[in-house]
Parts: structure tokens; C-alpha cells; sequence
């Protein structure tokens, strides 16, 4: 069973019309910590602020499930947009602490050059270093993006994915069971599809096994 | 590179699709959920649908045509029309709407913009501003689909809803809507080089030259057609289209 972790922000009922779309039926939204330590694969989705995150997942009493199904059980887990960001330790958006999950930290997109817009919003390309999730996906893979904040990882390993806009930033990072993508695939046609096939049928660790 | 996003703009009436020339004369085009089927195909880079009435009837959104439509988009879905408050626009997201665009409401009511982008991000309000040349030349904003003319200052008033917390402007000129002339370069780029938002530059793309035209000279960062997408050429019949992607791919060369 794949829970879709509903902590009350981000669109949760694209990602389900994205897996039912690709035939995937095994999939509930959910906010309760038991169905979270139940399930095969986790989907932490968001959209808003840091700290408004932080403060649901808090607030949300899934906290605890969340930390061990994703540390203790090892339970493979996919972090969307501001899902992803969570992951990290800390973000120049907000005051409180990430997961803490990765080795990473979030920093606001800053240009001199006024042609760069913020947010970075619509469709990018992506290159990505890890062969497996290279092989999944089309060529020339790009995806639909919508961020002011961007990820910046301390252990060059983790990164996966990257994407250019005004210099090269993290789009997407693995590290043992844990991943995260900085852009939307349940909004980005058969590219996004092929990204969340290849985490629910594939994805165990793209460093290990 | 990021890519300047091109969005077929529908208009709904009533449970229809209608496309409009200069705001007026709507002519139905279809049935929304079978064209929204074409595009998703097609993959386009992202939707937006307005319902025309909505505001002047004094309705809500029609959430269950919307809650259709949305899920057969596999790209970010915008919806305006109808909107007065925090709690339609939460509704509409639930649907999996990805972001709301004001006309009305964000003139009468520009504390909208804030109450919505401070829980669901500046990414998620979209401002749809109709404006119009006097005979003197000077650009007028309207409101309620173009019907009514406010007093406001365009230059001051961008300004306001960006610091409002708008993500996007959506720039149409009402003479130029539904003409096949081109988009109104000259209103575009003064608004690209006041803001630091992203722009779309709406009414009037005939052709994916005008598409360019909007980008390079304009400098939007997206460009929303009507007629293009609905119409086999001007003056002919329905046709549910979209550029390639080489064509697209042109638009950066």
C-alpha cells in the first residue's frame, strides 16, 4: 500500500489522479500515524511555506510515525516540492528545524540579472546522474517546476538530479531510502508519470541494491 | 534552460466552452472536458480556464464541471472566475487546482491576494488584469469581464499586487482579444520591466511568430492563447490545437 502522507497542505489529489492514471489502485491519502507505519512506500507532498510545513507535520501529531517509518522501518519515501525541502535540515524561508532526513539546507534563489523571475516556475530540464532513474525515465526529461527556495546538499553523493536556472541547482536527491524531487511529476505529463512509476515498482535505494 | 510556458486559455460558459473577440460575441466551441482530454495529449505546458459569467452572475465556481476537469490535467491547472474569498479558492485546490487568477475580486478586494498566497504560497494566485487603450492612449484597467471601468493606475497598481503577494500577472488587452493581430507588445513589456514576477501576456497570438514576439520582445515569461488553440485558422472552423513541441522548440532560436 502507498500512503499519500496528508499533513494538510499540498495537492494531494493530483499525485492520486497521476498513480490511478498509471494504474497504480494501492494508494490512499492519509493522516493517520498507523496507516503510515503500514504502508510499502510513503509520498510526502507540499506546497506553501517552510515553516508552515514544519508547523503542520508538527500540529498533524505525524511527527513520530513520520520519523520512524522513514529512519527506524526504512519504509522507501518520496519527497515532492516543499515535501522534498522538508527532508533537509533547515531553510533560510522559515526559523524552525527540517526532518532533517538529509544532509542538506534551503536557500532563497537570488539573481542580479532581473530577467530571472521568482519564483522559477514552469517547465525545465533535468539531467540526472543515477543510471537506474536515468534508464525510467524519456529522453531529454523536464518537468514541470514551481520554487523560490532551492536545495543546496552538503554530501555530493546524495544528489541525483539537477537543473539550471541562473546556475545549477538540486533538482532531485537520494540517499538509502529516502528521495526527493524538486518539481512536480503529478503535473508533468508522461515525464512525471515515468518518475513516480519508477518509485513505486523500482525504487528501494538507488545507491544500494 | 526554462522554458516560456504557451497556455491555452478556455473560456467556460455555463457548462460550455465559448471564445470571445474583444470580450464580446461568444461563440461556442465545444464541450470543455473533451477539449481538456485534447489537450492533455497534446501536452501542453499548463491550462487555464475562466468562466466569463461567474463574477457578473454573482456565482461560485462550478466545482463539480471543475473537479472533472481537473482530473484529466497532467499539467498545473489555473482557474478564474467567481472567486470572492479564502474559502472558495481552499475548495479549488482541493480539486486539484493548482492556481486561482482574480480580475474582480482583486481590485475590489486586493486583500484576497494575501489571505490566499500566505497558506498556499505566491505560486498560487494569479492576477488577471483587463486593460484598455482611451482615445487619448492611456491604458485603463476594467473589471467584471471587461465590463467596468476603474479608476485605478496601471504602474501603481502592479506594483501593489506584487507586494500583495501575487505570483503571476496575467496581462490581456481587451481590444486585442480574440483578433489574430498579436499581442500588445508594447503593454507587455512595460509590465515585464516593472515587475519581478513572472508575466503571462494574453489576447491577441495568432501565431506562434506572435507567441515569439510576446517572449523576446516582450519579454513574457509565458504567453496565454484563445483562438489559436480553439480555431483552425481565423474565420474557420473548431479545431482543438496546439503548437509542437519543434514548433515551440523555435521560439528559442
Amino acid at each position: 500500500m502507498i500512503v499519500i502522507v496528508n499533513y494538510g497542505l499540498g495537492n494531494l489529489g493530483s499525485i492520486l489522479n497521476m498513480l490511478k492514471r498509471i494504474g497504480i489502485d494501492n494508494v490512499i491519502i492519509s493522516n493517520d500515524p498507523d496507516m503510515l507505519l503500514k504502508a510499502d512506500k510513503l509520498i510526502l507532498p507540499g506546497v506553501g511555506a517552510f515553516d508552515a510545513g514544519m508547523q503542520k507535520i508538527n500540529s498533524s501529531g505525524l511527527l513520530a510515525a513520520l520519523n520512524e517509518a522513514v529512519c527506524i522501518k526504512k519504509t522507501p519515501v518520496l519527497g515532492i516540492c516543499l515535501g522534498m525541502q522538508l527532508m533537509t535540515q533547515c531553510s533560510e524561508e522559515g526559523q524552525l528545524k527540517g526532518l532533517g532526513w538529509i544532509d542538506a539546507e534551503v536557500k532563497r534563489f537570488q539573481f542580479a540579472n532581473t530577467e530571472f523571475k521568482i519564483p522559477h516556475m514552469g517547465w525545465n530540464y533535468v539531467t540526472t546522474t543515477d543510471v537506474k532513474l536515468s534508464t525510467a525515465l524519456p529522453e531529454q526529461p523536464k518537468f514541470y517546476f514551481v520554487h523560490s527556495y532551492f536545495i543546496t546538499c552538503h554530501q555530493a553523493t546524495d544528489i541525483i538530479m539537477t537543473c539550471n536556472y541562473g546556475g545549477n541547482f538540486v533538482a532531485g536527491f537520494c540517499k538509502d531510502n529516502i528521495m526527493g524531487v524538486q518539481f512536480h511529476p503529478e503535473k508533468s505529463h508522461k515525464y512525471g508519470m515515468s518518475l513516480l512509476k519508477y518509485f513505486i515498482e523500482n525504487f528501494k535505494s538507488v545507491t544500494g541494491s | 534552460m526554462l522554458q516560456s510556458r504557451t497556455i491555452p486559455c478556455l473560456l467556460l460558459k455555463e457548462e460550455g466552452l465559448y471564445k470571445t473577440v474583444q470580450f464580446k460575441h461568444p461563440v461556442y466551441v465545444g464541450d470543455p472536458i473533451n477539449a481538456v482530454k485534447i489537450f492533455n495529449e497534446k501536452e501542453v505546458d499548463e491550462l487555464m480556464i475562466l468562466d466569463i459569467t461567474a463574477t457578473r452572475q454573482k456565482r461560485e465556481p462550478n466545482y463539480e464541471l471543475l473537479k472533472q476537469i481537473a482530473s484529466e490535467c497532467f499539467m498545473p491547472l489555473a482557474y478564474g472566475g467567481g472567486i470572492t474569498n479564502l474559502q472558495q479558492a481552499a475548495q479549488l485546490f482541493e480539486l486539484g487546482i493548482e492556481k486561482v487568477a482574480l480580475n474582480t475580486s482583486a481590485i475590489h478586494n486586493p486583500q484576497l491576494i494575501t489571505e490566499i498566497t500566505n497558506i498556499y504560497g505566491n505560486q498560487s494566485v494569479i492576477v488577471s488584469i483587463d486593460v484598455k487603450k482611451n482615445l487619448w492612449g492611456k491604458y485603463g484597467i476594467y473589471s467584471q469581464n471587461g465590463t467596468k471601468k476603474t479608476e485605478l493606475d496601471i504602474a501603481s497598481f502592479i506594483k501593489k499586487l506584487e507586494s500583495m503577494g501575487a505570483g503571476e500577472l496575467l496581462v490581456t488587452n481587451i481590444d486585442k482579444e480574440g483578433t489574430w493581430t498579436g499581442p500588445d507588445i508594447e503593454l507587455i513589456k512595460s509590465i515585464t520591466s516593472s515587475v519581478n514576477i513572472p508575466v503571462i501576456a494574453g489576447g491577441g497570438c495568432g501565431s506562434i511568430q506572435h507567441i515569439a514576439d510576446a517572449i523576446n520582445l516582450g519579454k513574457a515569461s509565458a504567453v496565454a492563447i484563445g483562438s489559436m488553440a480553439v480555431f483552425q485558422k481565423k474565420g474557420m472552423g473548431v479545431l482543438i490545437s496546439f503548437p509542437s513541441t519543434a514548433e515551440l522548440a523555435t521560439l528559442y532560436q
